[in-house]
């Protein structure tokens, strides 16, 4: 044992014994009396707490209140309602069958439209546009989403519809006539407006979790990618849309849950008549619509409990497709913002 | 003045992780206490068993006895709230509260806790500074300037001002100057010296160096476990176990 | 072989093109509705459009400066609402909601936030109209402050989880409360990136007719009761873009174009709050 080496190199520092400090730590201590916490810390918690009850009560809320309202037409319909196309308020007769069939195919044909520009404009905002340019593209993109839905109907009402009637429809019914899905009444206004209006509010929604779902994707994977001599688009194709393609899967399903349920733009664009044809020229009505026109014109007790009975449908629609988004979106960026480190 | 701290059985766990185990450590009053040992070892855990900080991580769990004075720490009706302003705490990473003033993060302590005299806030804010040697340097500028835009090393003196603000009797030290230049870390080190004359101080430090400097004792833990608890210099000279002398004299592998 | 790389060559080409005809495309839309809102609503604009109630049907002139005070009265209840409610959620979800039951109320806050906004107004109507026997600016407001709970719970949380762990650490140390840590050092630190949250959620619901169809219902006259029903600008734009009467769908854009105003000026604030760093003074 090498005691006198080791007491040499660890000597107290003797400067240190005599530092300019000592005049300074000699002050007698106050006792300082401060306030006792606990119950306001458990009250702050119960707060807190109070206000994340909160909202599963609203949820809980949602749900009996539109049991509880839409009682009458459950009993007098039952599954029925789901079934027929019938909307007779005048003989009692409800069935829901025309709106759910005219939401279903009004948010389809705005994914169809929204989905490949959606990942388009997300491509080229994370993997091809230069950098200065992706700020901007994706506030511009962002802005998109801010426009109300009422702003989307005026200017749909005004501008798209007279366009549609002009140009598009008479150019739709020549060349693609033959499928049926173009034809009759050249109104402008029906599914395919609505279908049109309604692509252009979810692009903002699918294009930004899209980007956030292709940023998630490792740079190693991409550079794996190039590495064996792949071109932009191979790269892209193989190392990041195959890596990323369950969120954008979640992207497109959270994109046709904001469609299902959107009410004022569709409202002003659909028609609003209940019929369910094969022309996308033709007017029809959604869930959302119908409940946005006939709500507070409903005076009988039955019509009125139908047409909550027809939120409650939608809520579930809604619900449902929801929930798979989220558990797929989940999967990839892990539910929550991971703390910072430190 | 500084109250002693009498650690019992005390054992800490990250959910299966068994951290810190079965210490048992007599720390004096008004004496510098270092703890040494390989990263790892479970000597920040160990630490922040002392003023209840192991708890708040999710997850973690305490047993044992810890008594500050005559406080029994970890005792039904203690707060943790109470325990920690008896017991200060200075982090390895400086970490003043960016959205405050040089004054108001040694006043943090006081005034988050409803402490509202000015005067005497005035008087404790100037007593801390200068007791951590900021007080030169800051006096200027003491509400204008943030508490992040002093340097690495004053920002740690300022932390030790504001733990300082509070009047603890126990002042614990995690790596205080592990993320200082050689400058400010002396600096730290004149401090402890001063300090340890009123406050019972347990630093944690892996400069060996700095351990013989500042504290009169020192423990040496290995992988969660207390292995070796003596006077400074025993430790230094004629460590009773192998492995303490294998680490001081970086034959550790 | 070459042939092959030529035609890797041109798809790659042709797909990058794409793309960018993509993004212009999704821009043409943008830049048509902006272009239209403001060639139509600035012409429309005019003093007594801000200061004057409607005129009776089929009349011309009036505004509607009723509807936008409504509007104010309607997002300041939802504001009461939203806000307190949002930002607890979100400090729960941050500071003390690591368990199984953080995740419940996660989930349930994103369930929420897709519920479709005319539903959220049935539930309104259900609580509150139906017991009051009458369409009122309440109503809407607990439409919208339900709303907004769940945008901002989110980011709260969001926000509150970037600010490091150090500083509350700090705190403890020092003997301070769980309250007052949260209250004065985490929700202080974090406090712009809230402020961002509070005004995404304000701009998203600004705009927002559908719920407030069958709870505020609309008004032509002055209201400032909360129990009464109000005008709303998204109502009023909403009728009017549906009437036969020119007048009335020039104060509809004139309308729309004081709407997206609000947003864009609201949003741009938040854009400015936002890259002058989340955190006062960041170290
Ligand atoms: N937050 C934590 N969660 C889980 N395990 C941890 C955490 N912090 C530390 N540990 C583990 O506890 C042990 C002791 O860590 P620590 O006390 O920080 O060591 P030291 O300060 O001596 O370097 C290490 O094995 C470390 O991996
Ligand atoms: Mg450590």
């Amino acid at each position: 044992m090498n005691g006198s080496l080791l007491k040499a190199r660890y000597q107290p520092d003797p400067a240190a014994a005599s530092s300019p400090l000592a005049e300074t730590t000699q002050v007698p201590r106050r006792k300082i009396h401060l306030k006792s916490s606990r119950l306001a810390d458990a009250g702050f918690r119960y707060l807190m707490l109070g206000c994340a009850l909160s909202v599963l009560a609203i949820v809980v809320l949602i749900v009996r209140e539109l049991f509880l309202r839409s009682t009458l037409s459950l009993h007098a319909f039952g599954l029925k309602f789901l079934m027929t196309q019938s909307w007779d308020p005048v003989n009692g007769d409800f069935g829901a069958l025309a709106f759910i069939y005219g939401t279903l195919v009004s948010s389809l044909l705005a994914l169809i439209l929204a989905v490949p520009l959606s990942i388009g404009v997300a491509t080229f905002t994370t993997e091809l546009c230069p950098r200065i340019l992706r700020g901007p593209l994706s506030y511009m993109v962002e802005l998109l989403a801010a426009i109300p839905s009422v702003i989307y109907g005026l200017w749909g009402v005004f501008v798209l519809v007279p366009i549609l009637r002009q140009y598009v429809q008479p150019f739709l019914a020549k060349y693609f006539g033959w499928t049926g899905l173009f034809g009759g009444y050249q109104f402008g206004i029906g599914m395919l407006a609505a279908g049109i209006i309604l692509a252009v509010m979810i692009i903002p929604i699918v294009t930004s979790i899209t980007r956030e779902v292709m940023s998630a994707v490792p740079t190693a994977q991409r550079e794996g990618v190039l590495a064996i001599g792949a071109t932009r688009w191979e790269m892209i194709r193989v190392g990041v849309l195959r890596n990323a393609r369950t969120g954008i899967m979640g992207a497109i399903i959270l994109g046709l849950g904001r469609a299902l349920g959107e009410t004022i733009a569709v409202t002003m664009l659909i028609g609003n008549r209940p019929e369910i044809a094969k022309s996308l020229f033709a007017p029809g009505y959604t869930l959302a619509s119908v409940i946005a026109n006939e709500f507070s014109e409903a005076t009988e007790d039955l019509y009125l409990s139908a047409l909550v009975e027809i939120g409650l449908v939608l809520f579930a629609i809604t619900l449902l497709v929801n929930i798979v988004a989220q558990l797929m979106v989940w999967s990839i960026t892990r539910g929550s913002a991971r703390r910072a480190a430190v | 003045m500084g109250v002693g701290i009498q650690v019992n059985q005390l054992n800490a766990w990250f959910g299966a992780t068994h951290a810190v185990q079965d210490i048992q450590m007599d720390v004096t009053a008004n004496h510098a206490t270092a703890i040494i040992g390989p990263s790892g070892c479970g000597k920040s855990t160990f630490v922040r068993c002392l003023n209840r900080m192991h708890e708040t991580i999710p997850n973690a769990r305490v047993e044992g006895t810890v008594k500050i004075g005559e406080t029994h720490v970890y005792g039904n009706g203690t707060s943790a709230v109470e325990i920690r302003r008896r017991v200060g705490m200075v982090f390895q990473k400086p970490n003043p509260f960016p959205t405050m003033s040089v004054y108001d993060n040694v006043a943090s302590g006081l005034k988050l806790n409803g402490y509202r005299n000015r005067r005497e806030l005035d008087e404790i804010v100037e007593r801390s500074l200068r007791q951590s040697a900021l007080w030169d340097e800051v006096k200027d500028h003491l509400k204008k300037k943030s508490g992040a835009s002093l340097s690495g090393g004053q920002q740690q003196r300022l932390c030790i001002a504001r733990a300082l603000a509070v009047e603890p009797e126990v002042m614990l030290m995690d790596e205080p100057a592990s993320a200082l230049d050689p400058i400010s870390t002396s600096k730290i080190e004149d401090l402890i010296f001063e300090l340890k004359q009123n406050y019972t101080i347990v630093i944690v430090t892996h400069n060996m160096q700095q351990a013989a400097r500042v504290a009169e004792f020192t423990a040496f833990f290995l992988s969660g476990k207390l292995i070796e608890f003596d006077k400074t210099e025993k430790i230094f000279t004629t460590p009773g176990d192998k492995r303490t002398e294998d680490y001081i004299t970086g034959r550790f592998g | 072989m070459p042939n092959q790389y030529w035609w890797r060559s041109f798809k790659d080409k042709l797909m990058v093109g794409l793309a960018g005809m993509a993004t212009l495309l999704v821009l043409l839309p943008l830049v048509a509705i902006f272009g239209y809102l403001v060639y139509r609503g600035i012409g429309a604009l005019n003093w007594n459009f801000l200061t004057k109630i409607p005129k009776p049907v089929g009349e011309s002139g009036g505004g509607m400066a009723n509807a936008i005070v409504g509007s104010g009265l309607i997002l300041l209840i939802a504001s009461l609402i939203g806000v307190p409610m949002g930002i607890g959620t979100g400090v729960y979800l941050a500071e003390f909601g690591k368990k199984r039951f953080g995740y419940l109320v996660r989930f349930t806050a994103d369930v929420l936030n897709g519920v479709p906004s005319i539903v959220i107004g049935i539930v309104a109507w259900s609580l509150v109209v139906v017991y009051q026997r009458n369409f009122s600016a309440l109503a809407g407001g607990v439409a919208l402050g339900i709303m907004m709970v769940p945008v901002i719970s989110r980011s709260t949380e969001e926000m509150l989880l970037m600010v490091p762990q150090s500083l509350r650490e700090a705190a403890w140390g020092l003997g301070v409360p769980q309250w007052r840590t949260t209250l004065s050092i985490t929700l202080r630190t974090a406090s712009s990136g809230i402020i961002t949250a509070v005004m995404l959620s304000f701009a998203r619901v600004a705009g927002e007719t559908a719920p407030l169809l069958f709870t505020t219902l609309g008004n032509q006259f002055w209201n400032f009761n909360v129990r009464r029903p109000t005008a709303a600008l998204p109502l009023q734009i909403y009728t009017y873009a549906q009437s036969p009467y020119d007048d009335w769908h020039r104060q509809a854009w004139a309308g729309a174009f004081i709407l997206i105003v609000m947003i864009v000026v609201s949003m741009s604030l938040v854009r400015m709050v936002v890259s002058r760093g989340v955190f006062k003074g960041g170290n």
